[in-house]
């Protein structure tokens, strides 16, 4: 595989962004503000892969794990922290937090529930498919969510109907305090594809790479209208399930275990092998430099955004 | 001997130990009850193993419906919801089977299973992960629903739970579970269906279950203050519901409040209302009121606080019904409506 230097840099740059953004926000978190913080810190690839190949008006359903495909979507870093922060200069007036949806780039909002995305997902694909719009829906979720029956409804619908979903698992090997294996019944998610009659790929999370080129052909694909994919990222979350998580590190996983896949660091990864194809550090480090300086500007915007008023609450409950 | 105080999630897990080491039918089966999201299960694996604290996959309808079939053929399940929110992804599991069950089978079997839900407001968490579902369950007959105010409360209501051979729902406060209150180092049983009286009065009753207890006790304390005398009913369990209790208070004070956690309308405020109506109309004062959270989703962050009852807004109420007094069935009551009136006190 030959990616133009463009290409490497931009990936770069979001997965760069998509870290300095959630050490941010755990920064905010641990100063006291009321954040819900489920931190997608070691996993930064798979939404940045993944959502490379999206146009502005495909669909994503994001799940509940950081925020790189918002990133990589192009929503506002800013806009994005006030909305956690339930400022009213946040995407939803600060009413939605974590669920935030941004309609202008195609992101459908971002449940609290386990495995719910999926059939909403389904439906729009099918919606893109009937209107002949030519959108594609992007849709994460995490291992966990593959044993909800909602996963295995979503699937089974998506492949009948040969529609245009892209479904990425991101096997972080944890659902809250639980080893996967003991509550799922497959080693590899993407084994539950061949159930469906769709194509179900393993890809190294941890590579940037790898990630991007499943996801050309699953995007690809659905784009031909052959239908939907699943990709499974092996992957892992540096840190607890949220913020008041105090058993990762050592309780439900060893020491050890953390540590050797915090040494496969996927920004490092990308940043060695695009130094390796003569890309100058330097320039990888005026990207970094620039993205700190988006990231503390999105904190002032932030902080500097009034919280809404009470009536806020109210409304938007019926068109 | 001396009273000894343990927090809300404390007594409820000496109810579960209690309970596991009395019956080896006992088992409890939830997601992460390795450690417990908010600790209540924490330690109950070492002491019982992983057979009967069973990891389970975020398979909701799946865990209600492998408890349901465990209770009809010998074990008495204790399966644990993460919020109470994900008793939505149970609903059939819970609504068409559980409660339907026995009565299908006319009686061959009975399903004593116990559903534990943390339920409420108070951290922010939006629309899918601090609602307050109870009254929806108590609609369905088949199903018991108990919300306790106390560890006391708690712990006697679980271990009746448990021994119960009927299906029960037991909700948990997320913001009392680090609550501190007397709990006897004795065993004890609280029946389900009695209310208990948190605080005595005779002017005004306000019925209340779980963290609304407290922001009525609130309210009572400062009633108190301006000569008002407020009775404070907690029925404990919502189904069965001791309409004996509310009754014979309503009878005693002659003024009705309710203050429910959930939104207004089609709640638990207007079953009690309808019941007073029904069977008290004569010894009503004033007319009823209920105070509930507004009729929209639970908005994120500090947001929620705007549409969930407070103390003060339960003691207005208290106050609107004793300046009501013989203006009996005069224009409705002026805090009855789904949505704030226009002068309402907002938070700042
Ligand atoms: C239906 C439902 N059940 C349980 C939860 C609580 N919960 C939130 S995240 C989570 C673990 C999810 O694991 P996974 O899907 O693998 O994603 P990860 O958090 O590991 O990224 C659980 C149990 C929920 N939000 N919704």
């Amino acid at each position: 595989m030959n990616l133009p230097d463009d290409i490497i840099l931009s990936l770069y740059e979001k997965m760069v962004a998509t870290r300095l953004f959630d050490l941010k926000v755990k920064e905010l978190v641990e100063k006291g503000h009321r954040i819900l913080y489920h931190s997608g810190i070691g996993q930064e690839a798979i939404p940045t892969g993944v959502c490379a190949h999206l146009r502005r008006e495909d669909y994503l359903i994001p799940y509940h794990r950081g925020w790189g495909y918002m990133i990589a979507k192009g929503m506002d870093m800013g806009r994005i922290l006030a909305e956690l922060m339930g400022r009213v200069n946040g995407y939803c007036r600060g009413k939605s937090g974590t669920h935030m949806a941004c309609f202008e780039l195609g992101v459908l909002g971002k449940t609290g529930i386990v495995g719910a995305g999926l059939p909403i997902a389904v439906g729009a694909a099918l919606s893109a498919k009937m209107r002949e719009s030519g959108q594609i829906v992007a849709c994460f979720f995490g291992e966990g969510a593959s044993n909800t029956g909602a996963f295995h409804e979503a699937l089974n619908m998506a492949a009948v109907w040969r529609l245009p979903v892209v479904f990425v698992c991101e096997n972080n090997l944890y659902d809250m305090y639980t080893p996967y294996l003991e509550v799922t019944s497959v080693a590899n998610i993407a084994d539950r594809a061949s159930a469906y009659g769709m194509p179900g790929e393993v890809v190294d999370g941890q590579d940037v790479l790898a990630v991007y080129e499943a996801a050309r052909r699953a995007v690809a694909r659905a784009r031909r209208g052959d239908g939907p994919s699943l990709l499974e990222c092996k992957t892992y979350r540096w840190y607890g399930h949220f913020a008041g998580d105090e058993h990762h590190y050592g309780g439900y996983r060893s020491v050890e275990e953390v540590e050797a896949w915090r040494a496969r660091c996927p920004i490092r990864g990308l940043r060695e092998y695009a130094i390796s194809k003569g890309i100058p550090a330097e320039e990888l480090d005026l990207i970094e430099e620039r993205v700190r300086a988006k990231v503390e500007e999105a904190e002032r915007f932030a902080l500097g955004s009034p919280e809404p008023g009470p009536r806020v609450a109210l409304e938007d409950v019926y068109a | 001997m001396s009273s000894r105080e343990i927090t809300y999630a404390e007594a409820i897990r000496e109810a579960l130990r209690e309970e596991m080491a009395r019956d080896e039918r006992v088992f409890l089966i939830g997601e992460s009850i390795n450690y417990g999201l908010f600790g209540v299960t924490a330690g109950l694996r070492e002491e019982f193993g992983s057979e009967r604290v069973r990891n389970a996959p975020i398979s909701e309808a799946a865990i209600v419906g492998a408890a349901l079939g465990a209770a009809i053929t010998g074990m008495r399940p204790v399966a644990e919801i993460m919020f109470a929110d994900f008793l939505f992804c149970a609903m059939d599991s819970i609504v068409n089977q559980v409660a339907k069950w026995r009565y299908m089978i006319a009686g061959q079997a009975n399903v004593p299973l116990v559903i534990r839900a943390p339920q409420g407001s108070g951290f922010g968490m939006g629309c899918h992960h601090s609602q307050s579902p109870e009254w929806v369950f108590a609609h369905f007959p088949g199903l018991k629903v108990v919300a306790p105010s106390t560890p006391y409360d708690a712990k006697g209501l679980l271990k009746a739970s448990i021994r119960d051979d009927n299906p029960v729902i037991f909700f948990e406060h997320k913001m009392l579970y680090r609550m501190r209150g007397p709990v006897p180092e004795g065993e004890y049983l609280i029946p389900l269906g009695r209310a208990d009286v948190k605080r005595e009065g005779s002017d005004a009753t306000i019925v209340a279950t779980s963290l609304m207890v407290h922001r009525a006790l609130e309210a009572a304390a400062e009633l108190a203050g301006e000569g008002i005398s407020v009775e404070v009913i907690d029925p404990r369990t919502l189904s069965p519901l001791d309409r004996g209790a509310i009754l014979g208070s309503v009878r005693k004070t002659g003024r009705l409040i309710i203050a429910e956690e959930a939104c207004r309308t089609g709640g638990f405020g207007a079953e009690v209302a309808a019941i007073a109506a029904e069977e008290a109309i004569d010894a009503l004062d004033a007319p009823i009121r209920r105070v509930a959270a507004f009729d929209v989703p639970i908005p994120s962050g500090g947001l929620e606080e705007a549409i969930i009852p407070k103390a003060e807004d339960i003691a207005n109420a208290v106050r609107a019904a004793i300046e009501a007094k013989g203006r009996r069935g005069i224009g409705p009551a002026p805090d009855a409506r789904s949505h704030p009136p226009s002068d309402y006190p907002w938070p700042t």
